[in-house]
Parts: C-alpha cells; structure tokens; sequence
C-alpha cells in the first residue's frame, strides 16, 4: 500500500516493544457484538494509482465541461478565469498541508495571508473588519442574521424577496431551530425591485433587514434608503453579495450603511466546482460589532524580540473555549479558498478589478441588447451588472434550458429550478456574462435560444 | 462596609449602592486580562446569576451579580483598559454598580477577615 | 528526515543571552533562507496588476443604475513574478505535513496523496457548474452517490446527507435531525448530554439548537461514567453526544449499552466521527448503536487542511433519523440515471429539516475523497486504522516512563495518546514543551485539550509515519520532556529558531488589530 510506510517487520518489532501479540490485542476495548473478521465486505480492495484515476476520469468524462460549451450560468455561482498562477501557489504543500494556524510562531505564513485576506475583503466590502472567512456565502448569510439577533436582541429578520432563493432557505432552516421569526417574500417580477415594500416591512422587533445586491434577478439599487429605514427602527442591515467582481464597479454596500456584509468570494480563485468548496465572506462596518463577529479573526501583533507578527485573536468568542456561549459552533474556515482569492485579487489588484469589472459589465451589455433581439424575449432589468433576467414570452425557462443543454449550449438557470412551481417565475431566464465569454457564445445562444422559443410550446 | 463571595467579588455599599469588581486574587488566577464585557444600565439581576464576562487571551469566565438589583453604572474606563483590572483591582478595576433589592443577601457575604481565610484555604 | 541526524553535524555555536546566535546582524533582517516579507499593502502599487485586461473605456455606455463606484476601493496589485514570489515566501514560514511530522492530536494530520489532488482539477469536477441541467453532470452525482456508498459501507449505516460542510456543520445537521424527528411526533425534549472531554464544537451545537447542555462525568479510568449518564437519562434528553474514540484516545467500551439506554427513553446518540480514523475499515458504528455521526472528510479521508479549511463533513443517519436528512440529496433511478432530491420533490424529499447550504456539499472534497478511498480499498482502510493505532499505543509506551500518562493503566490507547504535565521543574508547562518542539523541527502536539487532563499533550502519529520518523520523534520529545523535568529556564523562551519569537498574544486581543491600515 503505496501511502504506509510501515513494513510487516516493523509491526512486529513495534507489538513487541509494546508487549502486544497482534494487532487486534489493541482494539480489546471494541465490544464482541462490533468485531468484524476481515475487511468490511460489499467494497473493493485497494487499487493502483493508475486504476484509480481510470475509475475518476471516466466519471469526469460525463459530466460537460463549462469551459467547453457556451456558458451563461450564474445565480450565486460565477465562472470567471483564475490565472495560473493561483493554483500553483495553493498547491504548495506549506499551505496545502497545514493546519489551523493555532502555533503563530510556524504558521505566519498562513495567518499573514489571512490578514491580506481581511484586509482586501473588508476595502471591497466597504468595512472595517472582515473574518478570515466561512464556509460559503449561505451559511455567511444565516450568520449575520444571527449575529444581527445577537447584536439588537431582537429575533426577527426581514429578508428581501429578491435574496437568493436557497440563502432564504439556509435562513429559514437555521431560524426554525433558534426560534427567531423570518418574514420572507417571494421576488417580484419588475424592473425595479421594491425597496418600499421592504422597508415597509421593518418594524420595532425587527433585528435586521437582508437585501441582495446586486439581487438574484441582477438588478442593482442605492441601499441606502432601506439602511436609513432600518436603522431609524433599531435594526441592522445586513447586505449580501454573491457576485464580488461586482464591487469593482459598483458602489460598496458599506458606503451605502450596510452594517453587516456578506458574501460569496467563490468568483476570485476558486473555481466552479459543482458548488464547493466555496468561500463565505463576512465583515462589518462598525468596529465595536467585531466581538460579535463569528468565525475566526487574525489580528497583528508582535513577538518577544519586537518584530511584527500575526496571531489568531478574539477566540474567546470561539466554540472552543465558549463551548455552548460561543457565538457559532464553527471551527474550521475556508482557509485554502482564502488564500486563491487573495492570490487572485493581489494578481488583479484595484486596477486589475475595475478592469476586470468593466469587461464583464460591457460584455453583459453586448449580450442583454443582443438577446432582447430575440423575437418574444425581453430584458427585465433597467441596471444589472454582469447577470440579468430574461422574460421569455410565456415560455417555460426550465425546459427551454434543458432544451438548450440538449444543443449544446449551457444557457443560463431558470427561476423555475429556483423557484419550483411558482407559476409567476416559470418564463424567466437569468443570464450571467463574464469575461471568459465571447461575442461567438453570445450569438450562438441568441441563434439557439431563438430555435428552442420557437420549437418549445 | 466592603463584603466578599465565595466567587472572589468584592461590593463596597454606600448607602443603598453596591460597587462590584473582583478580588487581587482572582485577577492573578485569570492572567491578563484583555476584554470586560459589561451589564447593561438598568438591567435587573438576581443573586448569582450572571452579570459580566471577563477574558483572558484563552479563558472567559462569568461574573456573577454578589446581589440582586438593577444596575445603575458601569465602569467607563475598562472599555479603553481592560488591564485595569489586573492593576487595579479592587479600586479603578471596578465593574459596576448596582442597587440593593434585599439587604439582607449582605449578610450572607463575607467580611474582609472571612475572605482571608477562605483563600488561605483554597 | 526518516533517518535520524545521520550527518553528524551540530551546531557549535552557543547561544548568547538573547537566545541568539552568536553570528554578526544581517542588513535586511532576513538569515540566509529565512527571508522576512513585508505585507501585500506595502510592496503593491494601486497601478500595478498582474492580470491582462482590456483597458477601461470611460465613454462606454452603462447600465449600473447609476450606482457606479466613485471612490477607490483600496486595493493594491502586483505583477505574477512578484506575487509568486510574496506568496512563496510567506508559504516558507509554515510548517505542513509536507515538511515533517505533525503530531496534532484530534486533528488526523496524515499524507495528503497528490492524486487526489490531480482528480478534483479535472475540468469535468472542477469545471462545471451546481445548478447545470441534471443531465450534463450525472458524472458528479455518480460521485456523490459513490462516495455515500463508502460512507454508509465503512460505517455500517443506512443514510448519509452529504451537504454539511465542515465537522461541525455535520454535527449541526445531525442534532437538527435528531430535534426534527422529537418534534414530529410532538415530543418537545430540552437536554443533550455533553461529555466533559467532548470537543467545544459539541455543545457549541447544541445550544444552537436550543437544547440545554449538561455534562456526563468521566470515570477515573477516562471513559463516560455509564451508570451517572444512565441515572440522568430520562424523557427530557434528547440525545447524548458521544466522541468515539473518546478525546482521550480511548474507544468507550460501553457504547453499545449506552445507546441501548439511550434509546430505552426515546432519546438518540450522536456519535462525534471526528476520530473515526482509530476506527475505519476496522468497526462499524452503526453495529454500535449510533443514530448520527459526522465524517470529517479532512481528517480520516485525507482531503488537505490547507491551514484551517476548507473541510467536509457528510452525516450517517439511522433509519429513524433519514427522514429528516437536508436538502439536497442524490438519488439512482431504476434507469440508472441520477437525480437530485431538492424542495420542490414533496414527495420523495420527506419530513425533512431544511437547507443547509446554497449548493450540494464540497464537492471538490468529494472526488479528493473517493480517490483515497478508492486507492485504499477495504483492506487498506483496515490497515490505515491498525496502523494509526499501533503507532500511537508506540509512542504511548515509548514515553510513559517520563510523562505523566493519565490513562495508561486504562488498556490500549486508540489512534492518539494522552499525556499529563504532571512533575516539571522549574514552573514549566505543557506550552513549553511544545515550544521546545519546534526548536526540534516538529509541530507540536495538540495541547490543553481535552480539558480533563491537567495540561494535557494529545499526540495523535497517524498511519502515515514510518517507524524511523516516529523513533527520531520519540527521541527529540524524550529530550524535550527530561528538560521540562529538570525545570531547564531556556526552555520559557522557546522557539528559539521559528522564523517568530513568541507572540504577544494579550497586545493582540486588547488592541485588536485586524486588518492593514494606511
């Protein structure tokens, strides 16, 4: 076994240091009813590298590639390029194959691209402090919720119908445990979201507001009306953005007085992967709010001979030594994702994400006035950014999609997946543009688009 | 008069005010102490239930209200200071002060003489 | 390194009263290869990028809803060789299982196998999207489903919900299950009972859900005081939490009666997987009577901890408990075509407690995962147990002679052992023995945990170590060790030789510093 460095001699010599016959003269304390004879039955026996790559790649080979197929998928997931260079540098075993940098003085390393990390977040978000990160952008979203419930004493949250659908539910599922209220709403198919509305639904109890920005239809609006409504209430409000490259061209959410913001940093570094692992962002824009901040903080400092250093910090706000005080019961971060978005955004830099930004937002222009082109297609949105909802004339967006993969071309996700059997959300379509696509994938889904409006009834 | 409990806090009354803040003792147990987490002004709280945390770098531990009463002020400087505590516990250390609802819960604290003893023996 | 110090060389110089050596001051602060490496803010340039791009055309029309940025975001950038070599340097100053021997008790620091690394970067895992048509990636729900397959195999259990994200994330999904099941048949429990030794991560997740922690004892010989749980066990716990192996290297021989207790008054046992690794291929939980166990695909499964995450962590479920299990899920048809289970699947998808997560778990820990299960097989996994056992019953004898060992006289250790900080000299503590071990070149064991044990040392070797690397280790503690003892001075100012001195961690926490300004 290729991973075992123990030879058979070497067993024997060690059982005889410790005075044991076999073995299974060390496992005595697993009861008669939990010995098994041999190696559980119903799995196959070990494998060489090259079997077991064989057996991988077939399985890869069934799935279709993104990269391989006009693709316009987004809704919280985001196909951008990553450099070269990123994955060259998280592969490096110093990284790879580190823990939790719990001894400072041989992992700076580690904690000093953590504190790059916070640092890069908190300025694109608009904050003053950013944690050195969470699972993903879903679970960052229920933690602000709690950390709002935490921070007013209050247990309601008000979500905006236009938050990703599936954070909604995060939400939802977490709130039902806690015995916090959520009053949600579905999206509302207009041009312009209804912050009215919204804010008409903060009340006294009301612990936060959680508005998506850009939202899951694309749309972007000035937040600062809803932070005003919200704060004069007592409440907090808690911004969420799944798209980061956004925020090299629009406005932070902190500047528009966000208190909390959250988000999806999968966009920068990390790649698609079917989902995960991903990166959930969190920072705050008021300092005195860090102690109630979860998730781990990485703060400078120095050492006994007065150099600069970094340390892990605050944990006393941590599971393990809170226990059941702690804020969160999260431990481990997303450590390795952290560093590929930090390695991808030092690449960029801010000239680089204002770039970056400008030709994703002037290729999802391109294709908005190329799409609505489409006879019986119309573009929602009056602002996007790099993704926005097509009305697709009373046709059903989820067939038309799967009818689309069938000619080869990945063409967005449907509200209908999102929103299953909500009838006024079946003939939407949302499109995300990024740089990785071309005028020729633009103009193949309009060609195929319009062939699978006219053939689907 | 100032009384101590078992949970190494002392109270100064005045007339019908406590100050709290914990004991030289305790602060040497706890290290350096980095944050002081207070109650809120106007929050009632009954005997022995919690009423601030203090934190080291590794350890949070709960201090404990020595009375029942509402809290009437907290301690300004430890926010900016927290090793107040450390250097000056029993005096610029101070936590909080509250009001009195039952005087006779006093009477179940230890004197100055007492507190002695009881560390002595710890 | 698997050779002791073959070359005899040692260093001749003393130290001098600093700690230093004795050599003449470098001008830029950096020793040969140690190379100091000033911050991202202070080397980038707001102008620089190392990225192509097309340049911004200001005359472009947009449609940002007038909410284009106007203020500088603040960032900085640098040139690919300038960030590959930051980056570089900094990842110089951490220490990795790559590099050496990573004794971190709970934590399974074991070989990384770099296949797995190449299988998740084929573009058909890495390149492909969580809401594309089910059709065009039914070779990675064949991956979920495959690797669901192995989990409920090597543990013995009938369900596993895969989307949990980390440990404690699984832990979070199994008690959220174990609260849905008590309140569909409107069975409103308040208690879980915690061990003393649990990980913090366990109670931390039960007050989440609500429930009220109280704490079992321990018996002296370290295991779970059966007769207090099952005095206090009545028809307000909902379930026990229970580490198997225990936190102190030891697997809890009453298991089987404690669950059988358990269930007796309607309550469930979550089984923490975190040290499954004593255990894999060898004994199946589910034989044991556990109801929900989370699997640390990080630890046991050898996904990369790549310095605190990303991790994994799926959970097996009883049948009394699958009902609940979170959306989504991956189900096989009679055609053999895979599907998904989500929301809209009212049927099919059950009583269950909810979402979890945006998406459909780490999938990229997934394939890391099913390749090193696969490369083992059932017989290597057995042996990946037996041998993480044997080396850590090793090095338990190898050192009770010198260190206080709590649970020595208990039986065999399982895949860690548990030291005490019993007897040094000198007011030296466990922290400084574990500095004194990366003076040594080693990254020190997990220390004052669990917190039964008076300074305690948890020194889990792993399967992945040769005898020769556990016998130099053995060698560098001793030594460490017999200086605690003698109560050696130099010893509170250690390491000497990390690229940092200790930090002032109370400066850090009262001042927080927490991100670059200027």
């Amino acid at each position: 076994m290729r991973y075992l460095p123990l030879t058979d001699t070497d067993r024997q010599a060690m059982l005889a240091t410790i005075g044991a016959a076999t073995v299974d003269d060390l496992f005595v304390d697993v009861p008669e009813v939990a010995r098994l004879d041999g190696p559980i039955h119903g799995l196959p026996m070990h494998a060489s590298e090259m079997a077991v790559e064989r057996h991988m790649k077939a399985l890869a080979a069934k799935n279709l590639v993104a990269g391989e197929v006009p693709f316009f998928l987004g809704a919280g997931a985001y196909r951008h390029h990553v450099p070269a260079s990123v994955d060259t540098i998280i592969q490096r075993g110093e990284f790879l194959t580190a823990y939790t940098p719990y001894q400072p003085e041989i992992a700076q390393g580690t904690l000093q691209v953590l504190f790059e990390f916070q640092t890069q977040v908190a300025r694109l978000y608009g904050c003053a402090v950013a944690n050195a990160s969470l699972y993903d952008g879903s679970t960052a979203c229920w933690e602000a919720v709690a950390m709002a419930t935490r921070v007013t004493k209050r247990k309601r949250a008000v979500l905006s119908g236009a938050l990703h659908p599936h954070y909604a539910q995060v939400v939802k599922t977490m709130a039902h445990f806690t015995g916090d209220t959520i009053a949600d709403a579905m999206p509302a198919i207009t041009a312009e979201p209804d912050l009215d509305g919204l804010i008409a639904r903060i009340d006294e109890d009301t612990a936060c507001v959680v508005v998506q920005y850009p939202d899951i239809l694309g749309r972007i609006s000035d937040l600062t009306p809803v932070a005003e409504a919200a704060h004069a209430k007592g409440a907090l409000l808690v911004v969420v953005n799944t798209e980061p490259v956004a925020l090299g061209a629009i406005k932070s959410p902190g500047e528009m007085g966000a208190d909390i913001v959250v988000g999806e940093g999968q966009s920068l570094g990390v790649g698609l992967q079917f989902g995960g692992p991903y990166l959930g962002l969190f920072a705050v824009r008021d300092p005195k709010h860090v102690r109630q901040m979860p998730g781990r903080l990485c703060g400078e400092t120095t050492d006994a001979e007065g150099k600069r250093a970094f340390v892990l910090t605050l944990s006393t706000r941590e599971q393990h030594i809170r226990r059941e005080k702690a804020t969160s019961n999260i431990c481990t971060n997303s450590g390795l994702c952290a560093l590929a978005f930090t390695v991808h955004m030092t690449l960029l830099g801010e000239k680089g994400l204002r770039e970056l930004a400008a030709d994703n937002h002037r290729l999802a222009c391109l294709a908005a006035d190329r799409l609505a082109k489409v006879p019986g297609v119309e573009v929602l949105n009056n602002s996007f950014f790099n993704e926005f909802t097509l009305m697709l004339g009373g046709k059903p967006a989820r067939e038309i999609v799967r009818d689309l993969a069938d000619r080869g071309v990945l063409g967005g996700v449907s509200l209908g997946r999102l929103y299953p059997g909500v009838e006024a959300l079946e003939h939407a379509l949302l499109v995300a543009v990024t740089e990785t696509t071309t005028e020729e994938d633009i103009e193949r889904l309009a060609q195929e688009l319009e062939a699978s409006i006219k053939e689907t009834v | 008069m100032r009384y101590y409990t078992d949970e190494h806090e002392w109270i100064d009354v005045e007339g019908d005010i406590a100050t709290v803040g914990i004991t030289e003792y305790a602060q040497g147990q706890l290290g350096d102490i980095v944050f002081v987490e207070l109650p809120e002004v106007g929050a009632l709280i009954e005997q022995g239930k919690d009423a601030a945390v203090v934190e080291s770098v590794k350890a949070a531990s709960d201090v404990y209200a020595p009375i029942t009463g509402e809290i009437t002020e907290v301690n300004p400087a430890l926010e900016e200071d927290p090793a107040l505590v450390n250097t000056s516990p029993e005096d610029g250390g101070w936590f909080f002060k509250m009001t009195i609802a039952d005087e006779g819960e006093l009477d179940g604290l230890m004197d100055e003489d007492g507190y002695k003893a009881f560390v002595e023996g710890l | 390194m698997n050779a002791p110090n073959q070359s005899g060389w040692k260093p001749a110089m003393e130290l001098s009263e600093d700690g230093m050596h004795n050599g003449p001051a470098t001008t830029t602060g950096n020793r040969a290869l140690m190379l100091e490496e000033p911050l991202l803010f202070e080397i980038g340039r707001v102008d620089v990028t190392g990225v192509d791009l097309p340049a911004i055309d200001p005359a472009a029309p947009t449609r940002l809803g007038g909410l284009a940025r106007s203020e500088p975001i603040g960032l900085v950038g640098l040139t690919e060789p300038e960030t590959v070599r930051h980056y570089t340097r900094l990842s110089r100053q951490n220490y990795g299982i790559d590099l050496g021997f990573f004794p971190l008790g709970s934590c399974t620091m074991k070989h990384n196998p770099r296949l797995n690394e190449k299988m998740a970067r084929l573009p058909g895992f890495a390149d492909i999207h969580p809401l594309a048509p089910q059709s065009t990636v039914q070779g990675a729900l064949e991956v979920i489903h495959q690797l669901g397959g192995w989990l409920c195999t090597l543990t013995g259990m009938p369900a596993v919900a895969m989307s949990p994200k980390a440990g404690a994330h699984g832990e979070l999904c199994g008690i959220l299950a174990i609260r849905a099941a008590h309140e569909a048949r409107g069975d409103a429990r308040e208690v879980v009972l915690v061990p003393e030794s649990a990980h913090g991560t366990n109670p931390a997740t039960a007050a989440f859900a609500n429930y009220r922690v109280e704490d079992i004892p321990a018996t002296p010989e370290g295991r779970v005081d059966v007769a207090a749980l099952k005095a206090r066990l009545g028809p307000d716990v909902a379930a026990v939490m229970i580490t198997n192996p225990n936190t102190c290297g030891l697997f809890e021989k009453d298991f089987r009666e404690i669950a059988d207790a358990v269930h007796a008054v309607g309550g469930y046992v979550y089984c923490d997987g975190a040290n499954f690794n004593a255990i894999v291929g060898k004994v199946r939980p589910g034989d044991l009577g556990v109801d929900a166990m989370h699997i640390n695909l990080h630890k046991t499964f050898s996904t990369p901890h790549g310095g605190g995450g990303p991790g994994s962590g799926p959970v097996v479920l009883s049948e009394a408990l699958a009902p609940y299990a979170p959306l989504p899920f991956v189900r096989k048809d009679d055609a053999g075509t895979f599907y998904l289970v989500e929301e809209e699947d009212r049927e099919e998808r059950g009583p269950t407690f909810g979402r979890m997560t945006a998406f459909h778990g780490q999938m990229g820990m997934f394939t890391r995962a099913l390749t090193y299960m696969l490369s083992h097989g059932a017989d290597g996994l057995k042996q990946v147990a037996e041998d993480a056992v044997l080396n850590a019953n090793y090095i338990l004898r190898a050192m009770e002679d010198i260190l206080h060992a709590p649970f020595a006289a208990s039986g065999p250790c399982m895949h860690e052992a548990l030291f005490g900080d019993k007897d040094f000299g000198g007011g030296l503590s466990t922290l400084d023995v574990a500095k004194g071990l990366i003076d040594e070149g080693y990254h020190p064991m997990t220390v004052y945990f669990p917190l039964v044990v008076h300074g305690a040392m948890l020194v889990e070797p792993t399967e992945t170590e040769s005898k020769a690397a556990i016998d130099q280790f053995v060698t560098a503690f001793r030594a460490v060790v017999e200086r605690a003892l003698a109560g050696d001075e130099a010893l509170k100012q250690a390491p000497y030789y990390a690229p940092r001195r200790r930090l002032d961690e109370t400066g850090a926490a009262r001042k927080p510093k927490l991100a670059y300004e200027g």
